[in-house]
């Protein structure tokens, strides 16, 4: 009776622990709606969308308060898999959130910059440098082209260029 | 005889093809006269473009540099004849696998070829860096069809046991090296002596496929005048694509290249006995590469034979040297039949990793692309050899799931056309892999520059967030300063008032 009893306890403990553990475990890998919704998305955080950056964008789109067609970089393509990941409509990209593109980068015309400092204060991956009253210039290489830096100049001196060129 | 090392394996997959070579090893190789004007592409070899150092109008001596190598994985690039710099202009040029864009030295070239510039007196230096050194200033490529710098093959720094000599040449109606076998064996087998030294191995394996029969006998006979026991003699089964790297190591040694690496990662090097010939020849005479073999062939050309042609030359100057395309040429193809592409017109130049111009006529060519649903019967695996499930890879290209591609190993896709033939469908699987393999390398950038960005973005949101939390502080501690001068400026002053009372409540007490 005593022997059984305690058999049948340390089962459901053992198995208890088991069965955690493995949700533990297993729970940890599985990415969350927001993540793998983030994974689809660019993450260049260009802020097109109208969100500050690809995670708030995924954030709404899995509470459902976003429109999936709401990021230009990532294009139709972006939209396709969302649509499918999140069992909505494929829609056509609304076209007044932009037309940035990662296979453009912002271009500083030095002769004209005059050393405002503000496109590097709106720059979302601190792609560009210099101090105030300085030169500034574009890390091309970190620039992902989300032509955030285009409206604050005053002097209007950034242009978008081939990335390759 | 030679010692002969037998065939460890026969790889997986693979297909009997018919050869068509006969069609051009039937005259000996002829030699293309320099023509009017040579146009030289800085887009010789995988990696880097050279960058262009004459100017238009500028005159050039042949072997003279026009082209000095850029980044890594770069090779120089040579006048192929004595001339004048007409243009330096943006044209299509071939590569191993498509068309690319580059830039290109067009000469126009002198009448009376000149001497060529002479070598300087130093041009083989004693020393391995300055041998690789000298060898990457000779622009010498691998001469196979990938044109990879050869200085960068024989330079690695891992050890390497074996060098095979490559002389398999599997691809139908290709027949460039086997007559450059037939024609020059010492020279290559210089050339691989040269090469054993350089990369440190201690053996070389010389390969050839079993039908050539007359490149056969002529290397093995060299291979006994030599008389160097490094060296052996391996007759391989005539099995496409015996010739590929991977398929020739694992035929050879028993050996497989692990996926994404190369063969030096298992201490082999491969080369083209075209490369050891340019090698030799380079070191004899300190002449870097300025021409190659080209065969010209296919039952759409009048006189097909191989021939010796400048790096530079038109296809439709080959095709002129040959007899000219005759009524029946329908379509022209750029390599073999099986990993070669077709060309759109034939102004287009030869370059260090051309092989083969083949002009197919309308019998040769299936124009019905019409391709029938995939019925899964997996012969495409079967015939695989680079053990890849190409219907599977079908379906991850299709709908572009980058991850499943990577999963299935679609790097490892050696784009030999094997499923191709072999599909009852009709599927274009090869045209489908290579263009997944641009998207795949572009997705993978993508990934990249998104990775980085996130990363930036991040640190920028902390910096902001620590900026603010510091902001704050200092404007806490501030308040809290300001907060103490006032209690004690509060108290000074009821003291102040305090006296002032006091003294005012007592007028006439004393001092």
């Amino acid at each position: 009776m005593l022997s059984g009893t305690l058999t049948l306890l340390g089962l459901a403990v053992g198995l208890a622990s088991v069965l955690l553990l493995g949700d533990r475990m297993l729970a940890s890998r599985e990415n969350t709606a927001v993540e793998r919704v983030e994974r689809i998305l660019p993450r260049i955080h260009c802020g097109q969308c109208g969100y500050d950056g690809c995670r708030p964008y995924a954030q709404a789109l899995v509470a459902g308060t976003a429109s999936i067609n709401l990021c230009p970089p990532g294009g139709e393509e972006t939209i396709r898999q969302l649509a499918e990941l999140l069992g909505a409509e494929p829609l056509a990209l609304a076209a007044e959130r932009g037309r940035a593109s990662m296979e453009r980068v912002a271009h500083i015309d030095e002769d004209a910059c005059i050393g405002c400092n503000l496109c590097a204060r709106a720059c979302p991956v601190d792609a560009i440098i210099g101090i105030p009253q300085m030169l500034h210039t574009i890390i091309a290489s970190a620039c992902t082209g989300c032509e955030r830096c285009l409206a604050p100049c005053p002097v209007d001196c950034i242009v978008m260029r081939p990335r390759h060129a | 005889m030679p010692e002969r090392v037998k065939i460890h394996r026969k790889f997986t997959g693979g297909l009997p093809l018919r050869p068509y070579k006969a069609l051009s090893t039937g005259a000996a190789a002829s030699r293309l006269t320099i023509p009017k004007r040579l146009c030289i592409s800085m887009q010789q070899q995988s990696g880097a473009p050279a960058m262009a150092c004459v100017t238009p109008g500028e005159r050039v001596e042949r072997g003279q540099l026009i082209g000095v190598p850029t980044a890594t994985l770069g090779a120089a690039v040579h006048a192929s004849a004595c001339g004048r710099v007409h243009a330096l202009e943006q044209r299509p040029v071939p590569t191993g696998s498509r068309l690319v864009v580059a830039d290109c030295v067009v000469i126009d070239t002198d009448p009376e070829p000149g001497p060529a510039s002479a070598p300087g007196a130093d041009h083989w230096p004693g020393d391995r860096a300055g041998r690789l050194a000298a060898i990457r200033r000779a622009g010498i490529v691998g001469l196979g069809g990938a044109a990879f710098p050869t200085a960068d093959k024989l330079g690695c720094d891992r050890a390497c046991e074996t060098l095979i000599l490559n002389g398999a040449e599997c691809e139908p109606y290709i027949s460039c090296d086997d007559m450059l076998m037939r024609e020059t064996p010492d020279s290559i087998l210089a050339g691989a002596a040269i090469m054993l030294e350089i990369a440190c191995a201690s053996r070389c394996i010389v390969a050839i496929e079993r039908d050539k029969i007359r490149a056969l006998e002529t290397m093995a006979d060299a291979v006994r005048r030599f008389a160097d026991e490094r060296f052996t003699m391996v007759a391989i089964p005539t099995i496409y694509p015996a010739g590929g790297e991977r398929q020739l190591v694992e035929m050879l040694l028993g050996l497989e290249v692990p996926s994404g690496g190369h063969p030096i990662d298992i201490g082999v090097v491969c080369q083209n006995v075209g490369t050891a010939h340019a090698l030799a020849n380079f070191v004899a005479s300190g002449q870097p590469l300025l021409s190659r073999i080209v065969t010209v062939t296919g039952r759409g050309v009048e006189a097909p034979q191989n021939v010796h042609a400048p790096i530079g030359a038109l296809i439709g100057d080959l095709l002129a040297h040959c007899g000219g395309l005759n009524e029946r040429a329908s379509r022209l193809i750029l390599g073999g039949n099986m990993m070669g592409y077709s060309l759109p017109t034939a102004d287009i130049p030869i370059t260090k990793s051309t092989n083969c111009v083949v002009a197919l006529t309308a019998e040769d060519v299936r124009d019905d692309t019409t391709e029938w649903p995939c019925i899964r019967c997996g012969e495409c695996a079967a015939a695989c050899p680079a053990r890849l499930l190409p219907q599977e890879l079908l379906r991850a290209a299709t709908g572009r799931r980058f991850e499943r591609l990577t999963a299935l190993g679609l790097v490892d896709c050696i784009e030999c056309g094997c499923c191709d033939v072999v599909c009852p469908s009709h599927i274009l699987l090869t045209a489908r892999f290579r263009a997944a393999k641009i998207e795949l390398a572009e997705h993978r950038a993508h990934a990249r520059l998104a990775d980085a960005a996130d990363e930036r973005y991040l640190r920028r949101k902390d910096r902001q967030l620590r900026e603010a939390d510091a902001a704050r502080h200092e404007q806490d501690e501030l308040k809290a300063r300001l907060a103490g001068d006032e209690a004690s400026r509060r108290a000074a002053l009821s003291a102040a008032v305090e006296r002032a009372r006091g003294r005012k409540r007592s007028p006439d007490e004393p001092e």
